[in-house]
């Protein structure tokens, strides 16, 4: 196996983890930051695709501005899931 | 939900690099990837950082909701005008009348790897430009509002 495939391997390993541990967290800003850790790895992997116009968007808006809004949002409402 | 000390000085300093670097990709948009709306995105989340790290009352002084919506509007002003600068020039609109005869950006970008020289392709960097402070100045309106928001809720 070729260094760059075992590279893209481990960022769709780390991407599926990161996906797993968005909707386990009952902690909203927890949530909130491994969605920015998700978007991140989404634009490694963009990047490695040679897409780094995408790469670029994908950092600014889903890294940055999506975790922002979250992050305003909750500071609007509550920290912590309601638990059933 | 108060941010530390730690966050706030963070924020203060990251705060002009993000800016310098959104500006960057915005004016290198016809050389390098990304352009203007990647670049204004990177800015817009410079400004985000600031309005996360601290409150609303202390953010209006530096991030004014009046003047990103005049960025807004001159953004969208400036690509019409570079649109319609074309019909002016007798050419067709959007046509890039700059590059040949223009009296900046009129050369053309060196195939293959160059130095970059940024006073090329014409109209491309204008707009550029121009959609980069549109961007700047729609999303930093949208957190604002999303911001101003919550004070109101906290005052009931």
């Amino acid at each position: 196996m070729t260094p760059f495939l075992l590279l893209q391997a481990l960022v769709l390993l780390g991407l599926i983890v990161t996906a797993v541990l968005i909707i386990s967290f009952k902690d909203l800003l927890a949530a909130a930051l491994a969605f920015a850790a998700f978007s991140l790895l989404l634009s490694l992997e963009f990047y490695l695709l040679q897409a780094p116009d995408v790469a670029i968007a994908e950092a600014g808006i889903g890294a940055g501005l999506t975790t922002a809004i979250f992050i305003i949002a909750i500071r609007g409402t509550q920290r912590h899931e309601e638990k059933n | 939900m108060k941010m530390t000390k730690i966050v706030r000085t963070t924020a203060d300093l990251f705060f002009p690099f993000c800016l310098v670097f959104g500006l960057y990709v915005v004016v290198h948009g016809h050389l390098t990837p990304g352009g203007g709306f990647q670049g204004g995105a990177v800015m817009a989340t410079g400004t985000a950082l600031l309005l996360v790290a601290r409150a609303y009352d202390d953010v209006t002084g530096r991030i004014r909701k009046g003047a990103m919506k005049v960025c807004e509007a001159a953004g969208l002003l400036i690509f019409l005008c570079a649109g319609f600068s074309g019909l002016f020039a007798g050419r067709p609109f959007m046509a890039n009348w700059l590059a040949p005869d223009g009296a900046l950006f009129r050369t053309s970008i060196a195939h293959g790897p160059n130095a970059g020289d940024l006073n090329t392709a014409g109209l491309l960097p204008l707009l550029n430009v121009g959609v980069g402070i549109e961007v700047l100045g729609g999303l930093t309106v949208i957190l604002l509002y999303m911001l101003s928001g919550i004070k109101e809720e906290k005052k009931k």
